[in-house]
């Protein structure tokens, strides 16, 4: 434990003298602050020195642990030690930080002083005060002695901490805010909570509308049901029957969550809308008068189901794939018929899939944004409204902010439902032990049911996107549907003379779009899998609370996000507005808990055996962490970084109060065509973005690969 | 461990990989995207000066002023309506400039007056309907010509018009009726104009656009947007309503503290420059120019063909007055019902 101190703070005191404290022009790895190491490149020694006397305090820990670590000192002193300096500098960094402001100092504590943002000299030494901290901690005996369970704790605590809620404080405090900027108080803060517009129940009654709060209730929990239901069928058949075209059922599946926003909404308008295809047939064949019911409630719900499915898909398939056959083959041999078997056993095992992938739907369908927009008509969510709160006529943060409140209530109530639901049991049937069964098929009702709600909506969706590419290449979708390539022509046009020049609108968004989302999807996948090894593996205190903080990012609606990351990532301490690191933060802790969730349900099936009998064989946690249970979550790692990868290219929302000049977003691109009526160059963008995405998710298939849990995966006919 | 501190490496070199680049002019423009990037590319052209652009709506664009006053990162704000430039100007997020002004049209003149310098207007967006002329042939209904008209019963469920809690195009409307008629008489004629209102949309566009596809029968919007339609080959007409109707003034501001003032004012002299303006046309830019000898469409409005209104905006463009407005709107208009599907 001494050695792990030692070397984390000598670490830190090296790039406390040797790093460039704050953050430079150009970027640290221009490594331009090398030649300016007297001003630009200045390190916190430097700093320190000359004037900055505040940053040389939690050095002062760092040096102190050090010392410490070396003194002949019992175990226990030591790790007390060890917090105890950790924690310290942590809070005098922290403290500095909040305090010296870009000019000036809060309360005029240090007079008229001035810092800009940290930098990576200050990053590592908060890196290293984390560590030495938590390593104090395991050596008081907490998480089993393990350096590196409290570390990733720790790590994941601070990163969570500083990037969704250090963020989000910043929006809760404007739920306070009287009108008028008479500044805050409480007495506004409870009517406008349980204003009657929020929660009017009217349109139940007869006529009027109803609230904000009630439509996205409705509409969430019928979107988490639908789509976990349909998610389910299409995961029993791609497991438990014979159905020959899988793979093009696979594709169909996976399309819908790769689609950049607005676009299945768009589609659906050509062909359910008032003068859309459908629509149209059906009025001349049957007389019948062409209605606008796609804009409300349906037609959202509609959309919704249309994106929402596919994650469904994704999480169950794990957890439908991972079951064991032995325990199907141990109902049969005990004469259960298949549905009994269905019944009582795969399906009490489905439950963590179940569970996770409605809370997924109802959650997404809360925090949606781009299909409201275009398809709520006068059905008013959450969501929208906090948009508009935000960017309306009359910018009203405070409402904005209490609506986000509501918000996140009603994630809570899923999230606490669905622990209930699960209760205490245990679903593991991945053990070390042998088996080699096959899974049981489905009995024939099932399986026809299967079939037919998930095949229809399968051709559905075929059908959509059969429109979409042909939208791409038509001169004016609906009107005149001249071939032509003037579309991808404007987006993606390359020069060749003098070398190669990307020309087209698009290609500056696209570069930009692709390098952020290749960067950010592994982070996500990893930080999410970690987080979701700790939740199921480790027991430790404040769990649940950790587990709650870490889906809290998925709840809060993106445009939230995005003016939260504006308001606390502007200034100093922490400057990132402007860059593209602050797109691929937004990006990471949005998606992280899906890793956390598909992380949870593959993780929670595999018996903790495995890990013991890695343990008793000598490897530590990280050991049995790499080369045990990673193997086993082929899938969902799959699932995450193909996941993350893909939202950062589809997502808007969050994005659109981030992207800058020059870190432009592709959704963000399409929003602006969508908005100015340029379908065509739209959609010609979200096909290529398309093809694009499903390479990449291929590609990742190949890499990541599946895993083996048995010799064969077979289906008895 | 190892794995830790790698990764550890690999965040501080996104922390610190900060790519700012201070030779450079940040734009945000709420304009048409294909506009924002030709005005871009001809003012590199014109005056070798390298602006990084991005398309943001105003309203986007007004909150992330205001969530980064006092620490910009965006140099200069051009187009979209003039509301919410003016709206900046008096929160004190926007810097005058004193660029020469007097060469162009008297509105734009006084749009910089009314803002100390901060706002320069750019140009004029005239409030109009639209109609789907297939449709009401089909339903043998005849085309309305004034704002009056639009609360006859033959259009129910037919019309199609922003929120103007969410739109400023929607506002603007909202407005101008009231100056027209009144605030009383127009919130009534408002009324009866929301019963036959099928949707309140959120975007200001959307209705003209719901009109050219024929989800609506009319849509309420700016002509310039319909100017456009029309031409792509959509089968609308737009009409000036007879009684008078009022426009946006889209304008430039120069963000408050920029570090490149001069880059900045050099982007508002173009953008106000006849030069500047009008290569609009290429990309299908149909409102008013603010510049005397910018080119125009012969089929685009003009103000002199159009009976205009003297639209006030230090009235109606003041916080207070829109806050009255729109609560008077959700109470009196949209509390009457209406916006009902057919």
């Amino acid at each position: 434990m001494t050695r792990t101190t030692r070397l984390w703070s000598s670490v830190g005191l090296a790039g406390f003298c040797l790093l460039p404290w704050y953050i430079v022009p150009g970027g640290f790895w221009s490594l331009s602050w090398l030649s300016d190491l007297g001003n630009q490149g200045a390190s916190g020694l430097v700093h320190g020195l000359t004037g900055k006397f505040w940053l040389v305090a939690p050095a002062i820990a760092l040096l102190a642990a050090l010392i410490l670590s070396g003194m002949r000192l019992s175990a226990a002193a030591h790790a007390r030690a060890s917090v105890a300096a950790g924690a310290l500098g942590l809070l005098l960094l922290v403290g500095q930080g909040l305090m010296v402001l870009r000019q000036g100092s809060r309360f005029d504590l240090f007079g008229d002083v001035s810092q800009a943002g940290m930098g990576a000299g200050a990053f590592i030494v908060a890196l290293s005060l984390l560590f030495v901290m938590t390593t104090g901690i395991s050596g008081l005996g907490k998480g089993r002695g393990d350096a590196f369970v409290t570390g990733l704790v720790g790590l994941i605590l601070a990163l969570v901490g500083v990037f969704v809620f250090y963020p989000m404080a910043f929006i809760f405090v404007q739920a306070f805010q009287l009108h008028g900027g008479a500044g805050f108080g409480v007495s506004e803060f409870l009517p406008r909570l349980f204003a009657p517009t929020t929660w009017s129940l009217q349109c139940l009654v007869g006529h009027g509308y109803c609230g904000p709060a009630v439509n996205s209730l409705a509409l969430a929990l019928l979107a988490g049901l639908g789509t976990t239901a349909l998610g389910l069928a299409f995961a029993l058949i791609f497991t438990r029957t014979s159905f020959p075209l899988k793979k093009l059922l696979r594709v169909l599946t996976v399309l819908p969550i790769i689609t950049p926003p607005f676009v299945i909404g768009l589609a659906l308008i050509l062909l359910f809308g008032r003068t859309g295809t459908v629509n149209v047939l059906l009025a001349d064949a049957f007389g019948w008068e062409k209605t606008r019911w796609l804009y409300g409630f349906w037609g959202v719900w509609l959309a919704q189901m249309l994106s929402f499915t596919p994650i469904a898909f994704l999480v169950l398939i794990g957890v439908v794939e991972g079951i064991s056959p032995s325990m199907e083959e141990a109902s049969q041999t005990l004469d259960a018929n298949r549905w009994q078997t269905f019944r009582r056993v795969s399906f009490p095992l489905m439950r963590p899939g179940l569970a996770n992938a409605f809370l997924l739907g109802f959650i997404e369908s809360l925090a949606d944004f781009g299909n409201p927009l275009v398809l709520g008509g006068n059905f008013n969510v959450l969501s929208t409204e906090i948009y508009f709160a935000i960017v309306g006529t009359v910018a009203d943060p405070a409402k904005a902010a209490i609506l986000s409140m509501i918000l996140l209530a009603m994630t809570l109530g899923a999230f606490v439902a669905q622990r209930t639901w699960l209760g205490k049991k245990s679903y593991a049937t991945v053990t070390g032990k042998a088996d080699n069964g096959q899974h049981a098929s489905l009995n024939p009702t099932l399986k026809w049911a299967c079939y037919l709600t998930a095949l229809p909506w399968a051709a559905f969706t075929l059908v959509l996107y059969v429109l979409i590419v042909f939208g791409s290449f038509v001169k004016l979708w609906g009107y005149n549907h001249a071939f032509t390539f003037e579309h991808y022509e404007k987006a993606f046009r390359i020069v060749f003379r003098n070398g190669v020049h990307f020309v087209g609108a698009a290609w500056d968004s696209y570069f930009t779009t692709l390098t952020i989302a290749a960067v950010s999807a592994p982070l996500t996948a990893i930080v999410g899998l970690a987080t979701a090894y700790l939740l199921v593996r480790q027991r430790f205190v404040g769990r649940d609370a950790f587990e709650f903080s870490t889906m809290l990012s998925f709840a809060i609606p993106g445009t939230v996000i995005g003016v939260a990351y504006v308001m606390a990532f502007n200034f100093p301490p922490i400057e990132l507005t402007g860059t593209a690191i602050i797109l691929i933060l937004v990006f990471i802790f949005r998606n992280m808990p899906v890793g956390v969730r598909g992380g949870i349900a593959a993780m929670s099936q595999l018996d903790k055996s495995l890990d013991e009998a890695s343990i008793m064989l000598g490897a530590n946690s990280f050991t049995t962490l790499r080369r045990v249970i990673l193997p086993l979550m082929g899938p969902a790692m799959l699932a995450a970084v193909t996941y993350s990868f893909v939202r950062a290219i589809t997502s808007v929302s969050a994005v659109i109060f981030l992207v800058s000049a020059r870190h432009n977003m592709a959704t963000s691109f399409i929003v602006g065509r969508v908005e100015n009526n340029e379908f065509g160059i739209a959609i010609a963008y979200s096909t290529v973005l398309i093809v694009t995405m499903l390479l990449a998710i291929l590609m990742l298939q190949a890499v990541i690969g599946r895993r083996r849990l048995r010799r064969a995966d077979r289906v008895a006919a | 461990m190892k794995t830790i501190a790698i990764s550890a490496l690999a965040l501080a070199a996104f922390f610190t990989a900060n790519s700012a680049n201070a030779e450079q002019l940040n734009v945000v423009c709420s304009n048409e995207q294909a506009w924002c990037d030709l005005m871009a590319q001809n003012f590199k052209i014109d005056t070798g000066i390298d602006a990084a652009m991005v398309r943001k709506s105003t309203g986007e664009v007004l909150a992330q002023l205001r969530a980064e006053k006092g620490n910009p990162k965006v140099d200069v704000w051009w187009g979209g309506t003039g509301d919410p430039h003016i709206i900046a100007a008096n929160e004190d997020l926007t810097v005058a400039t004193g660029v020469d002004v007097s060469g162009l049209l008297g509105w734009a003149r006084n749009m910089t007056e009314m803002t100390g310098g901060r706002a320069v207007g750019v140009h004029v967006g005239l409030l109009g309907f639209a109609y789907n002329k297939e449709f009401l042939a089909e339903k043998k209904i005849a085309p309305p010509a004034c704002w009056r008209d639009l609360a006859k019963p033959e259009y129910k469920g037919e019309i199609q018009v922003a929120n103007p809690n969410s739109s400023g195009t929607a506002y603007t409307e909202l407005a101008t009726l009231v100056q027209l008629f009144g605030e009383d008489e127009a919130y009534k004629l408002l009324a009866e104009i929301g019963a036959n209102v099928n949707q309140y949309t959120k975007s200001g566009s959307a209705p003209t656009k719901a009109a050219a596809r024929g989800e609506t029968a009319i849509g309420i919007g700016f002509m310039h947007d319909m100017v456009k339609l029309k031409k792509e080959g959509f089968p609308i007409e737009i009409v000036a309503p007879c009684e008078g109707t009022g426009y946006e003034l889209g304008a430039v501001s120069v963000v408050k503290g920029t570090p490149n003032l001069e880059a900045a004012k050099k982007w508002v002299e173009y953008v106000i420059s006849a030069e500047g303006q009008s290569p609009g046309l290429e990309v299908g830019v149909y409102n008013i120019p603010s510049h005397p000898d910018a080119k125009t469409d012969p089929e685009a409005p003009s103000m002199a063909s159009i009976k205009l209104i003297d639209y006030n905006f230090a009235t109606y463009g003041a916080s207070e007055t829109r806050e009255r407005l729109l609560a008077r709107w959700e109470k009196d208009v949209k509390g009457a019902g209406g916006a009902v599907e057919n």
